[in-house]
């Protein structure tokens, strides 16, 4: 958890409250103008004052995945991530995704292929994915499971995960889900 | 009836998805009712100590801070209830406080709850409470909590022992055992895991001063279980008083199932305080503060005759439960136990069970709650016995397996098998798993310089026997229906599922059944997911409740027809007269003068009169890297018997999840203890591993279904299946590779790296000595 100082430890000590400082993001395609105090984060940004509850809290460590945004187009943990230093930048989240109605490619192959079932996970799952492959390395299915391992599932969707991702990047899965005979 | 284009066994896509995917799945920790304050925990940094708080004035004195809740301050509050018993046992379940009062039994034991205008003005005020503390010595293993000497685990008991009790018949074991031509023995662990949901438990109290009511929005698996346990043996008041209402939920796997402290302290809160009061656990939280699962210690010894048929099976395992007693923690060993004899005609057994308190998180419900222990066991010891006696895994178990013929079959711990075919569903997955082909492969791995190995696991479990469930269905003006029903999705597709149920008698599209779970004031009554039995029990009730509806709507369609209700058929959101185009549609029967509250809702209760019992046969093939001891799972096939298939995508997906849970327990998830000072070395994802993408493999999954005898729908419970199968068919195939290359027989759970190499080296050794 980010903390000032340890002077609250003592509680003898006075914290000096840090200035607020005002941030910029453009988020979804939207400018938003915020003032925070310098040690938000940018998950917290999103989710406390931008009311942007999409985007998951898993960890707070990096450790987990659920709150991966992009940042101009490339995927990053935003827990990790104070809002200050992304003054300016484009910021796109899981509700930034879909154009309308329509969803997008990766949202409908997540449904085709059933690839969740708690859905606390997905909306990084699914950030990560569209970050995967605008990075444009991928070219094999162990490629994608390698290079989605930040993202933690543990309801254990990840056959289905990597087969959603798979159908995107190269227009088919291979069938593993199975559900066969009688 | 013609199979309904929605109906039970079509790969319907979940309705309930298109939420999740934008964004806007609501869990606990995205609500902030207006005028919110937030709470935070003080937990004991020690395993056992005596403790005071100093300066709790300091702290009600900081800034924002609102309220601390010392166990002083809820000296009003009943313990927490421990609500499952064991047969013939009385236990003297010892006091599991809300707050500690004076004596911290856990790292992590709750000993304080503030809460103040913001969450760091929270955080702040714990850390500034200033303890006095007086260390005591602490055990945290269970064989060591009941060996002589050993520390107390809490000074007002009598010992560490919470209850022995024993299945089966000794004196028939023991003759058996000393008649018999071969014996084998092996020792298990089954190691502590934490189910590590993603969404972490919270809570948000909230207090009606006008109605003297409290609604907790909670992380649940059901929120009339959890409220009826809080209301009367905690906070004293009737069940009436109180609301609880479960969103969205990330994941629960068993541990989201019972009451926790902070649900108590956060109603308390908010009804002193006169506002809401929100808790969510961090994730170190989450290992500090939520049940744990497993922890057995476990030796097992199989008697064989000279043909290598099993005579007797005989178990001893100490299950170490935590310092109190959680809701259903005493049971999960007495129902691991039953389990035991697996799939095999064992003619006589005896299984002794040890419940040991120890200073660590209390243990309680985890996927599967003692069947994946038992598994683990049969199926590690009948492998151990194939080798030590030279047959064939399979073959062994061939010989041994209940045949179909014998079904309905009770075996020697009293469960009564209605099905099943493991003879067959054995051979399908092998040969899926191209078994005959494995040496081929073993050689080309050698070449390779890699061990290869290949196993499997033949499980069967007890699941679905938890009800009564009560479904209510109710057309609405528009002619779609509402189901009322008190099982709780954690992400397994419940709506999905029930709707098709419905579609089987309404013929309705899954947009069109609305249903509604988690409001303890909108449905009377409610058993909550756990056991997977939402599909055997609370489906089974949704199919009853559509077919009363589906009558009662064919009698209000006669009258406006003027035909018999024998020659009406439903279909497409209509009563039609069979072969003619004169109908009726849904909405215009929801108007009909006789359309009554009571002809347009349908009921349904089914009670389980049993278990069911799905079974199946996991095949893994692996090869390790003898230079890292890494282990790859190369293949997997899974061939299961769930009945009858509902749903086959939420089943595969079932059956993924759980055994990756599995490979996690197999490979990687291990809780650490330090035994001298009894802290939790494993708190946070960076100690603690979870399966990852690159972990698990592609499953091939196949069912092969005997319809189960004891359930109208004819299914088996199919939510904790893949976490029973998986760890024994994963270590077997460990065992075999590590057997074949280096003469190892046995690797404990978790068989990391680390683990695999050391195991490597030792082996080399021996070699060359």
């Amino acid at each position: 958890m980010a903390r000032p100082s340890s002077a609250a430890r003592t509680g003898l000590e006075k914290i000096p409250t840090p200035a607020k400082v005002t941030v910029t993001l453009h988020v979804n395609g939207v400018e938003r103008k915020l003032t925070i105090a310098p040690w938000t984060t940018l998950l917290d940004a999103l989710r406390l004052y931008l009311d942007l509850t999409g985007t998951k809290k898993g960890c707070d460590h990096g450790q987990c995945g659920a709150c991966t945004v992009l940042v101009d187009g490339r995927r990053i943990n935003s827990c990790l991530t104070l809002a200050v230093m992304k003054d300016g930048a484009q910021v796109t989240t899981i509700e930034g995704l879909a154009q309308g109605n329509a969803l997008h490619p990766l949202q409908q192959a997540f449904i085709e292929h059933d690839a969740f079932q708690c859905g606390y996970c997905t909306p990084g799952q699914i950030c990560s994915a569209a970050g995967l492959i605008a990075e444009g390395r991928v070219q094999t299915a162990d490629e994608i499971r390698e290079l989605m391992s930040g993202n933690i599932c543990r309801c254990g969707a990840y056959p289905n995960i990597v087969a959603a991702i798979e159908a995107v990047m190269f227009g088919k899965a291979t069938d593993r889900s199975g559900a066969t005979g009688r | 009836m013609r199979p309904a284009k929605f109906g039970f066994g079509q790969p319907v896509r979940r309705k309930e998805d298109e939420a999740f995917l934008r964004g806007s799945g609501r869990y606990v920790a995205d609500f902030a009712p207006q005028g919110l304050c937030h709470a935070a925990v003080l937990r004991s940094p020690h395993a056992h100590a005596r403790f005071r708080i100093e300066n709790a004035a300091a702290a009600r004195g900081m800034p924002g801070v609102r309220l601390v809740l010392t166990a002083a301050d809820v000296a009003e509050l009943g313990f927490l209830p421990c609500t499952a018993s064991v047969p013939d046992q009385t236990i003297a379940v010892p006091p599991y406080p809300i707050v500690a009062n004076g004596e911290a039994l856990h790292v992590g034991d709750c000993l304080a709850f503030v809460v103040a205008d913001t969450l760091f003005q929270a955080q702040d005020a714990v850390e500034a409470i200033a303890l006095d503390w007086e260390a005591l010595p602490c055990v945290v293993d269970g064989r060591a909590a009941l060996a002589e000497g050993a520390p107390r685990v809490a000074t007002g008991r009598a010992g560490n022992l919470a209850y022995e009790t024993s299945i089966g018949d000794a004196q028939a074991t023991r003759s058996a055992f000393a008649a018999a031509r071969h014996r084998v023995s092996l020792n298990l662990v089954n190691q502590r895991l934490v189910a590590n949901y993603l969404d972490t438990r919270g809570v948000i109290g909230e207090y009606d001063p006008a109605r003297d009511r409290i609604t907790l929005t909670l992380s649940s698996q059901g929120g009339h279980a959890v409220r009826d346990m809080l209301c009367e043996p905690v906070l004293k008041i009737p069940a009436e008083r109180m609301r609880v209402i479960t969103p969205d939920v990330g994941g629960g796997f068993g541990t989201k199932l019972f009451p926790y402290r902070e649900y108590a302290l956060a109603a308390v809160a908010a009804k002193r305080l006169r506002r809401p009061v929100k808790w969510v656990a961090g994730r170190t939280e989450h290992f500090l503060g939520d049940a744990h699962g497993r922890d057995n210690f476990t030796l097992a010894e199989l008697a064989l005759d000279e043909e290598a048929r099993f005579l007797a099976l005989r178990v001893d395992t100490i299950a170490n439960l935590g310092a109190y007693l959680s809701c259903y923690a005493p049971l999960i060993p007495y129902l691991g136990a039953g389990m035991l004899p697996g799939v095999y005609d064992i003619p006589v057994c005896h299984v002794r069970v040890r419940a040991a308190y120890t200073n660590t998180l209390p243990v309680d419900a985890y996927r599967g709650a003692g069947r994946p222990e038992a598994a683990y066991v049969i199926e590690r010891l009948v492998d151990a016995a194939a080798r030590d006696l030279g047959i064939a895994p399979d073959r062994l178990r061939k010989r041994n397996f209940i045949r179909p013929r014998a079904m309905p079959y009770r075996t020697a711990t009293g469960k009564r098998y209605d099905s099943g075919e493991f003879s067959a569903h054995m051979a399908q997955a092998q040969a899926s798993a191209d078994w005959k082909g494995f040496n081929k492969r073993l050689a080309r791995a050698k070449k390779a310089g890699r061990l290869r190995g290949i196993g499997l696991a033949t499980y069967i479990e007890a699941c679905g026997g938890n009800g009564p469930e009560n479904a209510k269905l109710r057309l609405e003006a528009d002619g779609g229906v509402e189901l009322l029903i008190g099982t709780q999705s954690t992400g397994q597709g419940h709506h999905t599922a029930y709707a098709q149920l419905v579609a089987d008698h309404l013929d309705l599209p899954p947009e069109r059944v609305r249903v509604v779970q988690g409001d303890t004031d909108l449905i009377a009554t409610g058993g909550g997911t756990g056991g997977s039995s939402s599909i055997p029990c609370g489906g089974a009730s949704v199919a009853g409740a559509a077919r009363k509806l589906a009558a009662n709507l064919k009698t209000l369609a006669a009258d406006a027809l003027e035909a018999s209700p024998a020659d009406l058929e439903i279909a497409g959101g209509e009563v039609r007269i069979a072969g003619t185009d004169r109908s009726i549609a849904f909405a215009a029967i929801a108007k009909l003068p006789g359309a009554d509250a009571e002809r347009l809702t349908a009921q349904d209760v089914f009670v389980p009169p049993q278990e069911t019992f799905p079974n199946g046969t996991h095949v893994a093939e692996v090869e390790i890297d003898p230079d890292t001891g890494a282990v790859d799972i190369i293949s997997y096939v899974v061939v299961d018997d769930f009945g009858m298939t509902l749903n086959p995508l939420l089943l595969a997906g079932q059956v993924h999840g759980g055994s990756a849970q599995g490979i996690g327990q197999a490979l990687m998830e291990r809780t650490v203890y330090d035994a001298e000072s009894g802290q939790l070395i494993t708190a946070s994802l960076m100690d603690y591993a979870l399966p990852r993408a690159a972990d698990v493999p592609a499953f091939r999954f196949e069912t092969r279904n005997v319809r189960c005898r004891t359930n109208p729908l004819g299914v088996k419970g199919a939510g904790e299946a893949g976490a029973i199968g998986s760890c024994p068919a994963v270590m077997n195939a460990i065992a075999d590779a590590l057997w074949r290359a280096f003469r190892i027989r046995h690797i404990d759970m978790p068989a990391t790296p680390e683990r695999i190499w050391a195991a490597i080296e030792e082996g080399r050794r021996v070699h060359t000595l």
